[in-house]
C-alpha cells in the first residue's frame, strides 16, 4: 500500500512539474513578444509555418499575416505552425512548437473562402499575439481616372471585394467613415462646388452637410461619431470648422490667414490636430475641439508635416513629411522625435492601431500599401484602376 | 482506501486531459460567418452588396449657401485666359508681377456690370492633396481680396480650388510646376432672358 502511496505521488509530482515547464516555456515566449513589441521600424516578424492549404487562401493568410508582423518560414524554423485545408471550407490550427501545445483549431462556415481565411487569420493574430486582428476590416479611398475625375470606393483592407459608392463622374476626395457605421462622409464636386456629402452606404441615401461658398472638405468624424471637424473657407481662408454629425451648429476653431487642411481627432474626442502654416514653415498644430489656442506640434526632422491621423490606441501620430520624396513618418502623440516607416503619403491607421494604411507612388500611378509599424513590413494592396489614393481606416 | 482511489482517479483524469490538450488535435470548433460584407464594421448589423447611392437628397439639415446668385450662368474661359495669374512654390501671395493680368480682369468686370467671375485656384504636383485642395483656396481667395483692392465687389467673384487634379501641363519639372501653380479666370455672363 504504502508503496503504491509513494508512486502515485511521484506520478503526481512528475505531471504537476511538467506543467509547470510548460507554462514557463509559454510565458517565456510571451515576454520574449512583448518586448520586442512598441519598437518602431525595429521589431523582428513572428516566424510561421503555413501548410495544407490551396494557393488562393494561402496568399489570403500570408497577406494577412505579413502585414500584421509576421514571417513565413519551413516548420522546423517556425515558432507557430499554421496547418489545416480550405476543401469545402477553411478549417485550421496553429501549434506553439516550442511550447509544444496546439494553441487554435477552428474551422469557418458561411460567406466565401475569402472571408473564412481572413477570419482564420484574426483568430491566429488573437491566439498568437493576444490583439484583435485587422483581416476583417473595411476601408474607404479615392479612385481618379486619367484628367481628374474618380469615385469613393469602399473595399475589404486588401482591396478585394472593391465597389465604387459614388457615380459622379467628377473631383472626389477625403472620405470619411463615421465610427462604427456603415456611412461615410466625404467631398464632392458634383454640385459644381467642393461639398461635403453624408453617405449612408446601407441605404445609399446621401446629403450635403457642407456647401458653403468656397472650400468645403476634408471631414473628420469625432470618435463618439456626434461632431465632425473639416476644412471651410467661407470665412476668407481655408479653417478648421466643427458641426454636428448632421450638419447643423457650425463653429469655426481657426482664425488664421493660412491655408489650414487635413484635421483629425484625437481618441478621446478633445483635441484637433491639423496642418497650418506659422511664420512661413508648414507644421502641425492641435486646438482644443471647443476652440481656444492653437498649439504648434514640433516635428522634429521631418519637414513640411501634413495630413495627421492620430492612433484610437491615443499613443502616436502618423503623418507625412515632404522632404523631396514623401515620407510616412510616425511620432508619440504627446511629442518626441518622429521616425520616418516608409516612402508614401496620406497614412490612416488600423483600428488596432498597428497597421496603417498609405498611399505610395508606383510606376507613374498612385496605389494603396499596407503597413506594419513595428516591422515595417509592408504589401501594396489590390489595386482597382486609375490612381488610387486617400484611404480610410473604417473604425 | 477510498481517499486513495479518489486520489488515483483524480490523477488519471490530471494526466489525460494534458496529454489531450498537448499532443492530440481536438475537433476545431466552429465559426460561422455572416453574409459576405456585413459585420466589418463595428455595430454593422447589415450585409451583403451595397446599394447604389439614390441621388442627393436635399432635405435635412445640408447647408448650401452663399452660391445661389452664381446658378445657371454662362462659362465664358476664353475672355480672360490670357490674365492667368502664377505663384510661387508653397505661396499664395501675390507677386508685384501679376499686377497687370488682375487689373486687365478688373477693367473686364467693371465694363460689364451685369457679368461675374469664378477664380479657380490650382497647384503643382508637389504637395499631398488636401494641402495643394486648401492651397489651391488660398490662391483663389488672394486673387479675390487683390481684385477688391481693384475696385471689383467681392459678391460677384466666386472660387473654387482644383488642388493638384486639374494641371494644364502633366510634367514633372520645374517649368512644368511654374505652370500648374495658378490662378484661372473665368467670366460668367447670365443667360440670355434670365
Amino acid at each position: 500500500m504504502k508503496t503504491n502511496f509513494l508512486h502515485s505521488i511521484k506520478i503526481c509530482a512528475a505531471i504537476f512539474l511538467a506543467a509547470i515547464a510548460l507554462n514557463f516555456s509559454r510565458a517565456q515566449n510571451e515576454i520574449n513578444i512583448q518586448q520586442e513589441i512598441n519598437v518602431l521600424g525595429q521589431t523582428k516578424p513572428i516566424p510561421v509555418s503555413l501548410e495544407g492549404f490551396s494557393d488562393q487562401i494561402e496568399s489570403v493568410l500570408k497577406f494577412d499575416l505579413y502585414v500584421q508582423g509576421f514571417s513565413f518560414v519551413s516548420p522546423d524554423a517556425a515558432q507557430y505552425q499554421i496547418s489545416g485545408s480550405d476543401s469545402g471550407n477553411v478549417q485550421g490550427r496553429v501549434t506553439d512548437k516550442f511550447a509544444r501545445h496546439e494553441i487554435l483549431s477552428r474551422s469557418y462556415t458561411g460567406a466565401s473562402l475569402r472571408r473564412q481565411a481572413h477570419a482564420f487569420a484574426d483568430d491566429i493574430v488573437l491566439a498568437i499575439t493576444g490583439k484583435k486582428g485587422i483581416a476583417q476590416t473595411k476601408i474607404a479611398f479615392k479612385v481618379e481616372a486619367p484628367g481628374g475625375n474618380g469615385e469613393i470606393y469602399v473595399s475589404d483592407f486588401d482591396g478585394h471585394n472593391a465597389q465604387a459608392v459614388t457615380h459622379d463622374n467628377t473631383i472626389v476626395a477625403a472620405p470619411a467613415w463615421s465610427p462604427g457605421k456603415l456611412a461615410l462622409y466625404y467631398t464632392s464636386y458634383q454640385p459644381g462646388n467642393p461639398d461635403i456629402f453624408y453617405h449612408n452606404l446601407s441605404t445609399g441615401q446621401r446629403r450635403i452637410i457642407a456647401g458653403f461658398s468656397g472650400l468645403n472638405t476634408s471631414a473628420a468624424v469625432s470618435p463618439d461619431g456626434s461632431k465632425v471637424a473639416m476644412i471651410l473657407s467661407k470665412s476668407g481662408s481655408p479653417d478648421v470648422w466643427v458641426c454636428d454629425a448632421d450638419g447643423s451648429n457650425f463653429k469655426q476653431l481657426t482664425h488664421t490667414p493660412e491655408d489650414e487642411s487635413s484635421p483629425c481627432w484625437s481618441p478621446n474626442g478633445q483635441w484637433i490636430c491639423f496642418a497650418t502654416k506659422i511664420h512661413e514653415r508648414r507644421v502641425l498644430a492641435k486646438i482644443s475641439a471647443n476652440g481656444g489656442a492653437l498649439q504648434r506640434i514640433p516635428t522634429p526632422g521631418a519637414p513640411n508635416p501634413t495630413e495627421p491621423d492620430w492612433s484610437p490606441d491615443g499613443k502616436w501620430i502618423a503623418f507625412t513629411s515632404q522632404m523631396g520624396d514623401f515620407n510616412i513618418c510616425v511620432m508619440p502623440a504627446g511629442g518626441g522625435t518622429p521616425t520616418v516607416i516608409a516612402t508614401g503619403e496620406d497614412p490612416s491607421w488600423s483600428p488596432n492601431s498597428r497597421t496603417l494604411i498609405f498611399t505610395r507612388r508606383a510606376g507613374g500611378h498612385y496605389t494603396l500599401s499596407v503597413l506594419d509599424v513595428f516591422t515595417k513590413q509592408v504589401k501594396d494592396v489590390a489595386r482597382i484602376s486609375g490612381n488610387d489614393s486617400q484611404p480610410a481606416w473604417a473604425k | 482506501m477510498k481517499t486513495m482511489k479518489l486520489f488515483y482517479s483524480l490523477a488519471f483524469a490530471l494526466a489525460v486531459t494534458l496529454a489531450a490538450t498537448g499532443c492530440k488535435h481536438t475537433p476545431g470548433k466552429i465559426t460561422p460567418l455572416p453574409s459576405e460584407n456585413s459585420g466589418m464594421v463595428r455595430n454593422d448589423t447589415g450585409g451583403g452588396t451595397l446599394p447604389s447611392d439614390t441621388g442627393v437628397g436635399t432635405t435635412g439639415g445640408g447647408q448650401t449657401a452663399g452660391l445661389e446668385d452664381f446658378d445657371n450662368m454662362i462659362q465664358d474661359r476664353a475672355a480672360l485666359a490670357n490674365y492667368t495669374v502664377h505663384f510661387a512654390y508653397d505661396s499664395a501671395a501675390v507677386r508685384s508681377s501679376e499686377q497687370a493680368n488682375l487689373q486687365a480682369v478688373a477693367s473686364a468686370l467693371s465694363s460689364d456690370p451685369s457679368a461675374k467671375l469664378l477664380i479657380e485656384g490650382n497647384c503643382d504636383e508637389r504637395g499631398t492633396e488636401e494641402y495643394n485642395r486648401s492651397l489651391g483656396e488660398r490662391r483663389s481667395l488672394a486673387a479675390r481680396e487683390a481684385l477688391a483692392q481693384l475696385g471689383v465687389d467681392p459678391s460677384r467673384v466666386r472660387t473654387i480650388s482644383y488642388g493638384k487634379d486639374r494641371p494644364v501641363d502633366p510634367g514633372h519639372d520645374q517649368a512644368a510646376w511654374a505652370k500648374n501653380r495658378r490662378d484661372d479666370f473665368v467670366l460668367l455672363h447670365p443667360k440670355a432672358g434670365a
